[in-house]
């Protein structure tokens, strides 16, 4: 099951042409910088920008093509704006209750209590929206979106107009909606470090056009996108947790290439979770170090080398099917003979638990 | 007794007059108020003009002009008439019209105030709330911009008490029908009866003033509980 949409949007300077099929399950990013057309095209799937051409389906069910358009009321989706926007002449039970009234009780697949449980707004219920921080707002405004049982969840950078805090506060809903609910997140973002924590699909836009779209962990490796030539350049890896080493305190986290240790933990055996790999922690060794600090070392082949422009290069290895990116001096690829094929070892120093 | 009978009667014409401008002039400058601040037709700025227009006419203009209008040669009027009607010059009626466009930027344009104020972004949200324009445009833009309507209701309520020349024009000044009070306070003043012109001046004065206060007094407490 997929979502399909092409969208031709044109206004003055600005024009947005995209054409894409996206996993209908999970989170898919639409990621770029300002002005790439991302929140242009998160409206137009909402039915809330003109589009000179259109056409959504979502799973199989055609919501707009040239003969009809649904209009945005009428589209089962769920839109998160950058800001809460609740209505302030309506408490937050009022605000969450807008949507829930106006859709028929065969629909309600999201109960009012699991939304508010999901969201820890169960206090807030009675209070006015002028009465709540931002994070709270905007806690409120996921659970408002939530209680209409989407089909389709929009999210447009939601943490975007929040400060560090408060994003560490969604930052966990977030993550846990995705696992808690069935419903496909279509998430605009420009922060890496979103993308890396929520998204499995991600999808480039540049200059309202599609640069590039697949798996999260496929993307952030891939040499010929801008996205890997950022100063925090990093790759994400999918692991399971495996063991915990008690007298070390240390967790063992296994990915298809062999096993990661990393500081921390208990985390519970066999959950999922998703790593941060910064290209600029990897370094590269011809033979395979002993007597080194490095926890991480991991036998890999070169699989290509793009000069950065000035001392650095940025080196793509694999580890068996796993990609891993490292940033070394031009110096460095010249003395060890970088070149693709090439046998290395890795040595990661350090790595993030993103998840 | 410091007021007449006449006078008691002017007043209370006043008031219906006032009351029954105010409900129309709500009815008809919601949507046209609606319309203006959201279209983006390109000579919008035309229409809006014309709702100004009274802002700045002599109402002895905006009289005169209604009143050949009205009358039996007039465009309104001789459809009254064809149709086997009266014409509508020196009627209650007539006044009624005259003070719809006389009071109309007064409700107009503190309504387009309020619903331009509100911006696209309550009704999108609800609109992805599955609201259908006329439930969003009900139960999000309308009680947002309560404090418009309080200010377009109780201006157009104090402007239609103070009209005089349009009324004059229009109505006539006929006792017990057209007389409205502003007029009959003028005609006390030329006939030297200034303790009736005072008494009633000072009441409306006083009624003026309360009705404004009221409005800033609540519009000040409803901008704190939305911002």
């Amino acid at each position: 099951m997929t979502i399909e949409l092409r969208f031709v949007v044109n206004r003055g300077a600005f024009s947005l042409d995209v054409d894409l099929e996206i996993p209908s399950r999970g989170v898919t990013a639409l990621f770029g910088p300002s002005g790439c057309g991302k929140t242009t095209l998160l409206r137009a799937i909402a039915g809330l920008e003109q589009s000179e051409e259109g056409y959504l389906s979502v799973a199989g069910t055609v919501w707009q093509d040239r003969h009809q358009f649904l209009a945005p009321h009428k589209r089962p989706l769920g839109y998160l704006f950058q800001e809460p926007s609740l209505f302030s002449h309506l408490t937050v039970r009022g605000n969450l209750e807008y949507g829930l009234k106006r859709l028929k009780s065969a629909l309600h697949k999201v109960s009012l209590d699991q939304a508010v449980e999901l969201l820890g707004i169960g206090q807030l219920l009675d209070r006015r929206p002028d009465q709540l921080s931002g994070g709270e707002q905007q806690r409120v405004a996921i659970a408002r979106a939530l209680a209409v049982s989407p089909e389709l969840l929009l999210l447009d950078e939601p943490l975007a107009a929040l400060d560090l805090a408060r994003k560490q506060e969604i930052l966990p809903y977030l993550e846990s909606l995705h696992r808690e609910l069935e419903i496909p997140l279509l998430y605009v973002s420009h922060s890496r470090d979103e993308v890396a924590r929520l998204a499995d699909h991600l999808v480039l836009l540049r200059a309202g056009r599609v640069e590039a779209s697949g798996s999260v962990t496929a993307l952030f490796s891939r040499l010929d996108l801008a996205l890997a030539h950022e100063p925090d350049t990093g790759t994400v890896v999918e692991a399971v947790v495996g063991g915990y080493d008690e007298s070390f305190e240390l967790t063992h986290l296994n990915f298809s290439g062999g096993c990661f240790i990393v500081a921390g933990g208990p985390h519970p055996e066999g959950s999922r979770v998703r790593l941060q790999v910064l290209a600029r922690d990897v370094s590269l060794t011809l033979e395979r170090q002993t007597g080194t600090s490095i926890l991480n070392i991991f036998a890999a082949t070169v699989d290509e080398v793009v000069a950065e422009g000035g001392a650095q290069v940025t080196v793509r290895t694999l580890i068996g099917e796993v990609a891993l990116l490292a940033r070394i001096t031009r110096k460095s690829a010249v003395e060890l003979g970088l070149k693709v094929g090439k046998k290395v070892y890795l040595q990661v120093k350090s790595v993030a638990l993103l998840s | 007794m410091m007021v007449s009978e006449q006078d008691l009667t002017a007043l209370w014409i006043t008031f219906r007059l006032a009351a029954l401008t105010t409900v129309i002039l709500l009815l008809i400058g919601t949507p046209l108020a609606w319309w203006l601040a959201r279209s983006r037709w390109r000579y919008k700025f035309l229409l809006e003009a014309v709702v100004a227009l009274p802002l700045v006419l002599p109402p002895t203009v905006l009289g005169f002009y209604l009143l050949i209008a009205l009358g039996p040669h007039g465009p309104v009027g001789g459809l009254m008439e064809r149709l086997g009607g009266q014409p509508l010059a020196f009627t209650f009626s007539g006044l009624v019209i005259g003070s719809v466009v006389y009071s109309l930027p007064f409700v107009v344009q503190p309504l387009q105030g309020a619903f331009a104020a509100l911006g696209r972004r309550p009704l999108e949200v609800a609109a992805t709330l599955r609201a259908s324009p006329l439930d969003r445009f009900l139960t999000v833009a309308v009680p947002l911009a309560r404090p418009g309507f309080l200010t377009a209701t109780v201006l157009g309520f104090a402007h239609t008490l103070g009209e005089f020349g349009v009324v004059l024009m229009v109505g006539g000044n006929i006792p017990g029908s057209t007389q409205v009070i502003s007029i009959a306070i003028y005609d006390h003043v030329e006939t030297l009866e200034y303790t009736q012109a005072h008494w009633i001046s000072g009441g409306l004065l006083l009624l003026s003033f309360i009705l404004l206060m009221g409005v800033y007094a609540l519009n000040h407490r409803f901008s704190l509980v939305q911002r």
